[in-house]
């Protein structure tokens, strides 16, 4: 197991990562929920998490950007470093690294508020838009960019929690992306959503794996297979196996990943 | 003969008729019991239903009607010069008749009353015998019929159930009865109000001096009843509650709700709830006797002229009476709010309180909204600590370190000491119980409708 | 701005206005939340101000002040037992006006005072309270007759608050209420070790009495608790069974609907309403005796009953539906159902809310000032239907009393009516606790 991850690290230090966990560990009171993992995130690519229920790979997720903070028994362990400063050092601000790395949920959460105001929440608390035009500047960018814009350019105004469930994840990924982050972590996005609209947001992250890093936890594999270029397999705890998405799905080299893949247990 | 005399001897028939049927249930079955429909005991049951509820039918018309009724027949039976029809003396009259009978010191000198008295104590107890006599063979007929139905084939236990569901279905119709009987007795005395006073000088009228309506001969010539500055004081003082309870209220929930520790939720939640349990007059003497005198020396040092029954100090000790109501009802509002939302903003780097005033209050808001009209309904009926804080004299002001009055320091006022039922100033107590009730009940239905539909939309 | 330039340009955390700014709103989090527990303390604050306040004075209300006075209990005054039967021994005693004894008692403490206006106001230093002590003495033991006995007579209220240190000798005389010379009087009392401050059980046992040294709280204690009787006697029964009716066997339509927001609405009504229906219907109609426990127990009763009927519906709500089922299973019918299965494991929760309701009707007060249970009554009910005053009504009326005294006797009076609060919640939180089940 740890010989994985060191080979893994050698595999990919080619690169520098955006996002790096080195041996994290987490605990809930006496529950020890993730451990020891690490695992890099890459600028232009999509890494997906993929593992039964329970297997600490959205506990993982939310270490990413300190989520678990607001639970008072939980407890991190490790490094995470974002462009080689550690997240959980005490210098470190939270509220701008949040602002840094995005999160989208698995239920869609708009705020009881209008579409525009939605968007415009994060800009506005971060002070991004010094002036009402540059804000009606980035709320027509990210909802262009969430591919909702369309749809809702007509309906500004209308309360977020009006529009179908689809739309609602979506409005969730333009509100992510209007305060400009750098990573955006994706907590099974989809899994509320019906075949129409989880093709839609499939097709919007493959057109943002551009511009950000991101991390997706899916239950479907064949998400997991059509979104990601990476594939992490976590299983109780523990990281089994990491790599190239294809080389995951194809050649498996772990006994668990393949029992997983193939459908023998989740 | 007395009341309780005939509920017990009840009660004892029932108990008779109880071992009687259960025996006779048993000999009709040649005492095998399996040969019964029901069990025994269940005969027993429907026998004593059956004589304690047509007897307590009787009992209860006699309770509620009886001394009406016997009123009625002293009244028509006095001599014309005491008592009239259409004069409206009737209280004053039976008041009289009814110091003669309990006064054993003979202050009343007119034969006539004296008489009254007599025939009243002999009606009464007439009417008592009466009353046994009927609810006893009320009860008797019961018991009949019932044993006379103890056969094995009888189903004595649906027959049995069959009247306690009856019986479940009045206790709840009686919640309903309750407010009949409020609304009832309200619009009733308030319409004889209305008769002598206009309604449009009572809700309109800037001037209210009921004292001056003492004689109640002369109700025509009564007092001033406008009551826009009871009004005027009663959502003056509600204002100052208001403005205490609501902030802190709404902070104490939010600050326990989102940043406190378990421990220190452990320990404020008590504090709250016994602020919430202390009675009413307890705070009354608290502001009449602590915090009215404290403001008035801070204002003879302040150089303001701050009443010694200031509105000030009777809205702020009823601000802390509501602390409670506010912080304990903004918290269910504040904690139904889904924490996804909150995740959702804590996610984009939105500090804590920005996610409190940004996206958990303006989510909560309608929780929070009925809590506050709750509260409002609760300063505006609240009674002892006006009564012993609060004065009397019915200004219209704004200022708060005036002393102003209230509907129910009124209330209070009119209605405690001596008291003649048809007098205007007693009857004017009524309207103003009525136009307290209708809007309490106002603030209270609109409140609960929001925070139902609010409760609706996270369930 | 074009659209390439926001989507690729990363924005500067490290720029001297956004770290202004990320400082500025961390100053905000700060003072929101310190405003929020201000808030906390503030309501702290008040509840240990007021319990404060009250125990701090209510504690004197326990205590009263005694003069220990030589009284010859002379034959001349009172007559010789020995020479009569005891009935007019009694009656003689009855007879006998035992100022008399004080009287001497007190000229042979104070021989210099002489004019009979000075002694007046001599006298006025004990408690008029003190000729019944006198009186019971003599009944109690009649071979006290002829001798002179040192008893601790009850001191005036004035006497009292000087005493307890209520009444600053330092203030000027005009301003007191007692005066230089009786000062002088108590301080030489106080140098023969005459005067003394114990605790006082009249106030637990004795009723109402104008003189604030001599009053107690039994009456109303007494009144409370028939009041209490007579709403948990009406209340509970049909409380408890309109919720099992609402619950169990209600159809569903718009009476019941109708049922269901008149009995929440009803918890809202002020307490005072009821107290006017009360009035209107109890005394008015039906004409039941006025200031008696029976009428305020009614009224008080249709008060609780909305708590009660929510509290027990919670609870019956609670009992899961599996238990119903097993119930039925065996072939026992809906009422047996109910009355044998569901509402013996609701009875914790039941009880618990009965028993607040009562301690809130413990506590009200309007509602029993509109029927009449205001009055001065010096004698203990002895039924419901005896005038009455209740705990919470006396306090009402000792606040309103002139006399300095009657504000530690209220301030006891809370503390008494408080320690009852207390107790019954108590008790419910350890029914609750007790019986606590996860289904």
């Amino acid at each position: 197991m740890l010989k994985m991850a060191t080979e893994f690290e050698n595999m990919t230090d080619v690169r520098t990562a955006k996002m790096s966990a080195k041996d994290v560990h987490v605990f809930y009171g006496d529950t020890h929920a993730v451990k020891g993992i690490s695992l890099d995130l890459h600028q232009d690519e999509v890494t997906a998490l993929i593992g039964p229920s329970g297997c600490g790979k959205s506990t993982f997720l939310r270490c990413l950007n300190r989520m678990n903070d607001t639970v008072t028994t939980c407890r991190v362990e490790g490094t995470i470093t974002l462009d080689g400063e550690n997240i959980y050092d005490p210098k470190i601000d939270v509220v701008q690294l949040r602002a840094r790395v995005g999160m989208v949920f698995q239920k869609p959460n708009p705020f009881p508020k209008s579409i525009y105001d939605n968007v415009a929440y994060g800009p506005r608390i971060h002070g991004l838009a010094q002036h009402r035009t540059d804000l009606d500047e980035i709320v027509t960018t990210a909802l262009e960019k969430a591919g909702l814009w369309n749809e809702v350019k007509d309906r500004l105004d209308s309360p977020g929690t009006a529009l179908s469930g689809g739309q609602q994840q979506r409005l969730c990924i333009a509100r992510a992306i209007a305060v400009n982050p750098e990573v955006i972590l994706m907590d099974e996005p989809c899994s509320a959503l019906d075949p129409i609209a989880t093709a839609k947001v499939e097709a919007l992250i493959d057109e943002l794996k551009g511009r950000y890093a991101i991390a997706i936890v899916t239950h479907s594999m064949q998400q997991a297979a059509r979104v990601s270029q990476k594939t992490a397999f976590f299983h109780l705890g523990d990281l089994v196996e990491h790599g190239d998405t294809t080389e995951i799905f194809t050649a498996p080299k772990e006994e668990r990943t393949r029992d997983y893949i193939t459908g023998r247990f989740g | 003969m007395t009341s309780t005399a005939i509920f017990l001897s009840l009660i004892l028939l029932a108990l008779v008729a109880f071992a009687l049927t259960r025996q006779k249930a048993l000999v009709s079955a040649g005492g095998d019991p399996a040969k019964l429909h029901s069990l025994p005991r269940h005969y027993g049951y429907f026998a004593s239903a059956c004589v304690i509820l047509p007897g307590l039918l009787a009992f209860s018309i006699w309770l509620i009607f009886g001394k009406s009724i016997i009123e009625g027949l002293i009244l028509a039976g006095l001599p014309e010069n005491v008592y009239q029809e259409g004069v409206d003396n009737a209280a004053l009259v039976l008041n009289r008749i009814r110091l003669a009978i309990e006064n054993t010191v003979a202050v009343e000198k007119d034969p006539d009353i004296l008489a009254a008295a007599q025939r009243f104590n002999d009606l009464y107890i007439k009417g008592l015998w009466a009353t046994f006599a009927l609810s006893i063979s009320f009860g008797l007929v019961g018991l009949y019929l019932a044993a006379n139905r103890t056969q094995p084939d009888f189903r004595a236990r649906n027959k049995f159930e069959r009247i306690l569901l009856i019986a479940l279905a009045i206790s709840s119709v009686l919640a309903v009865a309750t407010t009949l009987g409020i609304v009832g007795s309200l619009l009733f005395e308030s319409l004889r109000f209305f008769q002598e006073v206009s309604l449009v000088e009572f809700v309109f009228g800037l001037h209210w001096s009921p004292q001056t309506a003492l004689r109640a001969d002369q109700v025509a010539s009564a007092g001033a009843f406008g009551a826009v500055p009871l009004f005027a004081g009663t959502l003056l003082i509600s204002l100052i509650a208001m403005s205490v309870a609501g902030p802190i209220g709404l902070l104490a929930a939010i600050y326990l709700t989102q940043y406190a520790s378990v421990r220190m939720r452990k320990v404020a939640k008590p504090v709250l709830e016994i602020l919430a349990g202390v009675p009413t007059v307890v705070y009354g003497f608290f502001a009449a006797l602590t915090v009215a005198p404290m403001f008035r020396d801070m204002g003879i040092v302040l150089g303001l002229d701050i009443a010694s029954e200031s509105a000030l100090a009777a809205g702020l000790v009823m601000g802390i009476m509501i602390i409670p109501f506010v912080s304990s009802l903004s918290d269910d509002a504040i904690t139904a709010v889904p924490k996804s939302l909150k995740d959702g903003s804590l996610a984009l780097g939105a500090t804590p309180s920005e996610t409190i005033k940004q996206v958990v209050l303006p989510a909560a808001l309608p929780g929070i909204v009925g809590a506050f009209l709750l509260a409002v309904s609760r300063a505006v009926g609240e009674t002892m600590i006006v009564v012993m804080a609060a004065g009397m004299q019915p200004k219209l002001t704004a200022n708060p370190l005036e002393a102003v009055t209230t509907v129910t320091v009124q209330i209070v006022a009119l209605l405690t000491g001596d008291q003649e039922f048809d007098s205007a100033k007693t009857l004017s107590a009524f309207a103003l119980g009525l136009a307290l009730f209708v809007s309490t009940m106002a603030l209270n239905v609109v409140a609960l409708k929001i925070v139902r539909k609010y409760r609706e939309v996270y369930d | 701005m074009s659209k390439e330039t926001t989507e690729f340009k990363p924005t500067d955390w490290q720029s001297p206005e956004m770290k202004a700014r990320i400082k500025r709103r961390y100053r905000k989090e700060k003072s929101f939340r310190v405003m929020g527990f201000t808030a906390v303390i503030i309501a702290a604050l008040f509840l240990v101000t007021l319990l404060g306040k009250i125990s701090s004075d209510g504690i004197y209300g326990f205590f009263q002040t005694s003069i220990d006075l030589d009284v010859p209990f002379s034959e001349a005054v009172i007559g010789n037992p020995r020479d009569m039967d005891a009935d007019a021994f009694e009656q003689q005693v009855m007879r006998t006006n035992m100022l008399r004894l004080i009287n001497d008692a007190l000229v042979k403490e104070f021989p210099e005072v002489k004019s009979r206006r000075d002694r007046r106001e001599l006298i006025r230093m004990v408690s008029s309270g003190a000729r019944a002590q006198l009186r019971d003495m003599l009944l109690a033991d009649p071979s006290i007759v002829g001798t002179t006995q040192r008893v601790r007579l009850l001191a005036s209220d004035d006497i009292d608050q000087v005493r307890k240190g209520k009444i600053n000798p330092e203030e000027a005389e005009a301003n007191r209420k007692v005066k230089d010379r009786e000062l002088a009087w108590y301080n030489k009392l106080v140098e023969e070790d005459r005067i003394s401050l114990n605790f006082h059980t009249a106030f637990l046992t004795h009723g109402d009495s104008r003189d604030p040294e001599m009053a107690g709280i039994w009456g109303a204690t007494v009144g409370s608790a028939l009041t209490l009787v007579v709403t948990l006697a009406i209340a509970f029964p049909i409380g408890v069974l309109a919720a099992i009716y609402l619950e169990e066997f209600a159809p569903k339509n718009r009476l019941t609907d109708l049922i269901e927001v008149n009995i929440n609405n009803l918890a809202a009504v002020p307490s005072i309403v009821f107290g006017l229906l009360g009035l209107a219907v109890f005394l008015g109609v039906m004409h039941l005796p006025r200031s008696a426990p029976l009428v305020g127990g009614l009224t008080l009763a249709l008060m609780t009953l909305p708590t009660i009927i929510i509290a027990s519906r919670a609870s019956i709500k609670a009992v899961p539906p599996s238990i119903r089922d097993a119930a039925r299973g065996l072939g026992a019918s809906p009422m047996q159902v109910v009355f044998h299965h569901v509402v013996p494991l609701a009875m914790p929760g039941i009880l618990t809310g009965t028993i607040i309701g009562m301690a809130q009707a413990l506590g009200e007060t309007a509602p029993l000032l509109m029927i009449g249970m205001v009055a001065f009554i010096v004698d203990i009910p002895g039924g419901v239907t005896d005038a009455a005053t209740a705990l919470p009504v006396q306090i009402f009326l000792w606040a309103d009393s002139p006399e300095r005294a009657f504000v530690e006797k209220t301030s006891a009076a809370i503390m008494v009516l408080l320690f009852f609060l207390i107790m019954m919640n108590g008790l419910a939180i350890w029914l609750r606790q007790k019986f606590e089940r996860q289904w």
